[in-house]
């Protein structure tokens, strides 16, 4: 269908923006990409009176790779993200979830920004993010703040921001040597949204043991979920197929999807456990047999 | 209410303007203010992938954008892939292969794989496969698609050795 009608605007200052989302509340709307807010306007799903682009305000399209982590501003693309040799290094775990995103067309325009904001369940951005500890910082009237996270998506499409706040980036804190890593996801079409996804890392102690390990999960809940008790079942073992299998099984128990029209509940869940033993093992470097 | 804004930007290599509600979608721009039809319309929602346009060197979804987005912007659509009447090596390779049968598809699917070619001559079959993905087809099955864009890539290679 065709969009409702709007005006728009094209600010190419922050403040502007956020002026005008002020003033606008939530009959307004920003636009960068646009991969997911235009389908939800062809939808007829959100109808705001004003679109605010803030495409083309300078400084929000970095990727800044320091000592102290990695800032992916608001406008970053996941083109710059699957091209960018240093991120590859510094944070091998993100490139490799971005090459899920949707098609090779979405990623030329979809940003960082624009995916954390819409918060999809099943989206693998606001899984990096919940995976990692990130820190999405926004800009509002009332000027910056810096949100975890773990707070910043409250339910299926919805978050911590306020009407008139814009996200400027997001912080991943900074990517150990030797970290051991894996996504996992399963679309029943290339590029669809997942019916479940694994995000997960953990650092190897000098006895060879896991320390730290993070274990996330998308598309099995509301909002992008760490698996607390999976990650405690790794802490510090040894990853052996044994434990692999635990850590699947506790991961799958400790979700309850929803029954939609894409699957049944019991079938995400399944598929979470499977995903996250495959990804442990890929993690690890161990052969797994595919269970019976 | 949602006033005309006029909207300026160069396809394949010709500066055009056209005046439009910001709701037009760059597709429809193309398409009904433009007349350059080639670019087609399928789902009008980002799933379909036949009305890619290469926009300042990237293909994208023309009806996940608005007109007045592509302000400045480069586009290229189908019709700027052939050289006046000669087909393009890509288009030559389709029409070999038998790369269509109704040809909605076919120009997101060109542009979307000239672009490919363009950036990576090398690229194997699980790389266009993966990148044609996003390009739906409901007619051949892409066993000859991606035969054709396989076969295309020695042009594209010769293109970028002659290129200083």
């Amino acid at each position: 269908m065709k969009a409702p009608r709007f005006e728009y605007v094209r600010p190419t200052r922050l403040e502007d923006a956020i002026g005008a989302l002020a003033k606008h509340g939530s009959d307004a709307k920003a636009i960068a990409g646009g991969q997911s807010l235009v389908p939800m306007l062809a939808f007829r799903l959100a109808a705001p009176r004003l679109l605010v682009d803030i495409g083309r305000i300078p400084g929000l399209n970095q990727i800044t790779v320091g000592g102290d982590g990695i800032a992916l501003g608001a406008l970053v693309r996941w083109r710059d993200i699957e091209r960018s040799d240093e991120l590859r290094r510094a944070h091998p775990l993100l490139v490799e979830a971005v090459r899920h995103v949707a098609h090779y067309q979405i990623r030329n325009r979809g940003t960082v920004g624009g995916s954390l904001a819409h918060a999809d369940p099943a989206a693998e951005m606001p899984g990096i993010a919940v995976t990692c500890d990130a820190q999405i910082v926004v800009a509002g009237v009332r000027g910056r703040r810096t949100i975890p996270a773990a707070e910043f998506f409250v339910a299926a499409l919805s978050t911590a921001l306020e009407p008139d706040e814009l996200i400027v980036e997001v912080r991943l804190p900074p990517w150990p040597q030797g970290r051991r890593w894996a996504f996992e996801e399963f679309a029943r079409r290339r590029g669809d949204f997942a019916l479940a996804g694994v995000a997960l890392f953990y650092d190897v102690g000098a006895d060879g043991r896991a320390a730290n390990a993070h274990v996330g999960a998308i598309g099995v809940g509301d909002v992008p979920l760490r698996l607390a008790a999976a990650e405690a079942v790794l802490e510090r073992k040894l990853l052996t197929e044994p434990l692999i299998r635990e850590a699947g099984a506790a991961a799958a128990a400790s979700v309850n999807p929803a029954d939609d029209i894409h699957a049944p509940g019991e079938y995400r869940r399944a598929l979470l456990g499977v995903l996250t033993e495959r990804a442990l093992a890929r993690a690890a470097g161990l052969p797994l047999r595919e269970s019976a | 209410m949602s006033e005309r804004a006029t909207v300026q930007f160069k396809v394949n290599g010709k500066s055009c303007a056209a005046e439009v509600e910001p709701r037009t979608t760059l597709a429809d721009c193309l398409r009904h203010d433009l007349g350059l039809t080639g670019t087609h319309v399928g789902c009008e929602h980002g799933i379909c992938g036949a009305c890619t346009v290469i926009l300042d060197g990237a293909a994208v979804r023309a009806c996940l954008m608005f007109a007045v987005q592509a302000e400045g912007a480069q586009i290229v659509t189908v019709e700027g892939l052939a050289n006046g009447d000669s087909l393009s090596p890509l288009q030559a390779s389709f029409r070999k292969h038998h790369a269509l049968q109704c040809g909605f598809c076919t120009p997101g699917i060109l542009t979307t794989a000239h672009i490919l070619l363009s950036e990576e001559p090398d690229a194997d079959e699980n790389r266009i496969r993966e990148v044609l993905s996003g390009n739906i087809c409901r007619c051949t099955g892409y066993v000859q698609i991606v035969e054709a864009v396989l076969d295309a890539r020695a042009a594209y290679k010769q293109k970028t050795a002659a290129s200083p």
